[in-house]
């Protein structure tokens, strides 16, 4: 199983698309190693500075739809060979999602409300997550400051994440 | 309760419920193309499973990057060329009888009303037009789809846009679909099947249906879908004529795929476009439109008529139309791509490639090309483009590019004007 705790990089804005986690130009590598320095490389988000802001990162937090437009699995692959294996948002697109599941990673939602105060609250600050994956919890911390936040994922998207994807999975019943 | 058409769908090929809500489903065709599928073919190879469930149900083209620009995508044709000979997959579409996935294979015949399809390019939701439940996928489900011939997902929740109402003149399928994504928004149809009904959508040609279910996934849908009837029988006519009677019989077989009078929907969406204009996007969400009007003022430096979307024969004419014996402005690169070799060939023979060559356009072969900017057409810094294509995000047609998204006739009328305008046929 992967690793699902680390620190947070919050990605404040809605319908970040794949093209913005990784550009159809590097759709020509063959492997997922060589996706690694251009992570979120054409994001739009103000002063976001891709190459130093990752750095040591291991969870996104953001807002909607994110992971929307092209079905490339680039961009999951983008994220795990940059050690992010779980992106916490108030939604995906369909297909991002699918792809995180079946790559034995995780995407979680979580409430609206949820997302804005771990935003209001942790945002712009060094902030660490810790999954409990056997609790569903969340536990965020940032020096003074200290969540814990209930989640949810269904009994199939767990068996991906314990099985380490959806090839495995399929080819062991189908 | 009666069912809607996806459902029925689900239903015919159901294999397994590995948890509530998740269906698993047979596939009727899983297609491939050179930049999603090499990746699915190495996994496979590593993992000592490099077999395909049937070889027949599997379509594979390079369309991406074709002729290949360089080293990566070359052998990015040659491990997606090598793999369709090793696994003996005749339907392989490689340069010169190549072409848009999603122009190509339907009109090859490869997808029937009630098929399930998959495929690693998000829109694969095309084939929906066909009465067929289309998803892009990824690398991975398209990876189990080859080797399993199967597929996850959640049970349809259906939204029906009953699409009704007098359409003026010049505005076309890719102002109604724009229209539908403005209302729904970039999410509005996440997890959700989008099913295009009423009297526009039955007085659609089949190119036309693909261009409305082609950017259901712009509106976050898993799939968009059409009813089929006579226009899809007939579409389909000679390569169903060996398996009917009459199209009669073709069309009584596919009508027990139509949704039921009392099928649930999650919404019904009645959508009335007799007040619609041609419409352009602005921003990088295609559910930022506005009509052409109020975008008047905007230059544009590269004007583009092709892809999955809008490079099939009924889109050249309707551009041809507005071209035949107009110059483009001299500050336009104008770039037109026919979606497939046999698109290519009618333009050819009707004429329209010579209108587009007097008026000034460079002609492409058939590629995806332009539209995701990965190999030719690509913008610099600070540049525009009108173009036909499904996607303006930041970035899409190259860093610091601008794309405003449109219909063909939209598109002529701007390569000639050099700014964002209406067609000559729009007269509101």
């Amino acid at each position: 199983m992967k690793n699902f705790s680390g620190k947070v990089l919050f990605l404040d804005r809605n319908d970040i698309n794949t093209d913005e986690i990784i550009p159809a130009k590097y759709l020509s590598e063959i492997s997922k190693q060589a996706l690694r320095p251009y992570l979120l490389e054409d994001i739009k988000i103000d002063g976001f500075m891709p190459r130093t802001d990752i750095q040591e990162k291991s969870v996104i937090i953001t807002k909607t739809n994110f992971g929307c437009g092209s079905s490339r699995e680039h961009a999951a692959w983008a994220l795990e060979v940059n050690n992010i294996n779980l992106v916490i948002a108030e939604s995906f697109a369909r297909i991002f999602r699918q792809n995180m599941f079946n790559c034995g990673m995780m995407a979680v939602e979580l409430p609206a409300k949820t997302i804005d105060r771990i935003f209001r609250d942790f945002a712009g600050k060094e902030t660490y997550l810790e999954t409990n994956l056997k609790k569903n919890i969340f536990i965020i911390t940032a020096n003074e400051h200290h969540l814990e936040v209930s989640f949810s994922i269904s009994d199939f998207d767990r068996a991906l994440v314990m099985t380490g994807g959806w090839v495995e999975y399929a080819d062991s019943k189908y | 309760m009666g069912k809607t058409i996806a459902e029925k769908i689900f239903d015919a090929h159901h294999v397994d419920n590995p948890a509530e809500d998740i269906h698993v489903i047979r596939l009727d065709a899983v297609f491939c193309h050179e930049i999603t599928t090499p990746m699915a073919i190495n996994d496979l190879v590593s993992r000592n499973k490099d077999h395909v469930f049937d070889p027949d149900k599997i379509k594979a083209v390079i369309d991406h990057v074709t002729p290949a620009k360089d080293s990566k995508t070359a052998e990015q044709g040659k491990i997606l060329r090598d793999w369709a000979r090793r696994h003996n997959i005749l339907d392989f579409f490689d340069i010169g009888r190549n072409g848009i996935c999603h122009a190509l294979f339907p009109e090859k015949g490869f997808v029937y009303p009630g098929f399930t399809v998959i495929m690693g390019d998000s829109h694969t939701c095309t084939h929906g037009a066909f009465g067929a439940f289309a998803a892009g996928v990824g690398t991975t489900d398209l990876e189990v789809g080859i080797l399993k011939g199967v597929c996850a997902f959640h049970y349809p929740s259906t939204i029906k846009i009953d699409i009704s109402g007098q359409m003026s003149e010049g505005v076309f399928a890719k102002d109604v679909i724009l229209s539908v994504i403005g209302r729904l928004g970039v999410n509005g149809a996440t997890n959700k099947v989008l099913e295009f009904t009423g009297s526009i959508v039955d007085a659609m040609t089949m190119e036309s249906r693909m261009t409305l279910c082609n950017m259901a996934v712009e509106a976050g849908a898993t799939s968009g879908i059409c009813f089929p009837d006579m226009t899809t029988v007939e579409y389909l006519w000679e390569f169903i004529k060996n398996e009917y009677s009459d199209k009669k019989e073709a069309l009584d077989d596919f009508n027990r795929f139509l949704s039921d009078a009392d099928a649930r929907y999650d919404q019904v969406i009645e959508h009335d476009v007799s007040r619609l204009e041609p419409l352009v996007t602005f921003g990088y969400k295609p559910d930022q439109v506005k009509p052409v009007k109020e975008m008047e003022a905007i230059k544009v430096d590269q004007v583009y008529i092709g892809s999955c979307t809008n490079g099939r024969i009924e889109d050249l004419r309707v551009a041809a139309h507005e071209l035949k014996g107009q110059k483009i402005s001299n500050s336009v690169r104008g770039i037109v791509s026919p979606a497939t070799p046999k698109i290519y060939r009618q333009a050819m023979e009707e004429g329209i490639l010579k209108i587009f060559l007097d008026a000034g356009f460079c002609i492409t072969n058939p590629t995806c090309g332009a539209c995701l900017g990965m190999s030719n057409g690509v913008l610099a810094q600070g540049e525009v483009c009108a173009s036909t294509t499904n996607r303006n995000f930041n970035g899409r047609m190259g860093k610091g590019g601008m794309v405003h998204l449109v219909s063909p006739a939209t598109a002529a009328a701007t390569a000639i004007a050099g700014y964002i305008t209406n067609s000559k046929l729009f007269k509101g």
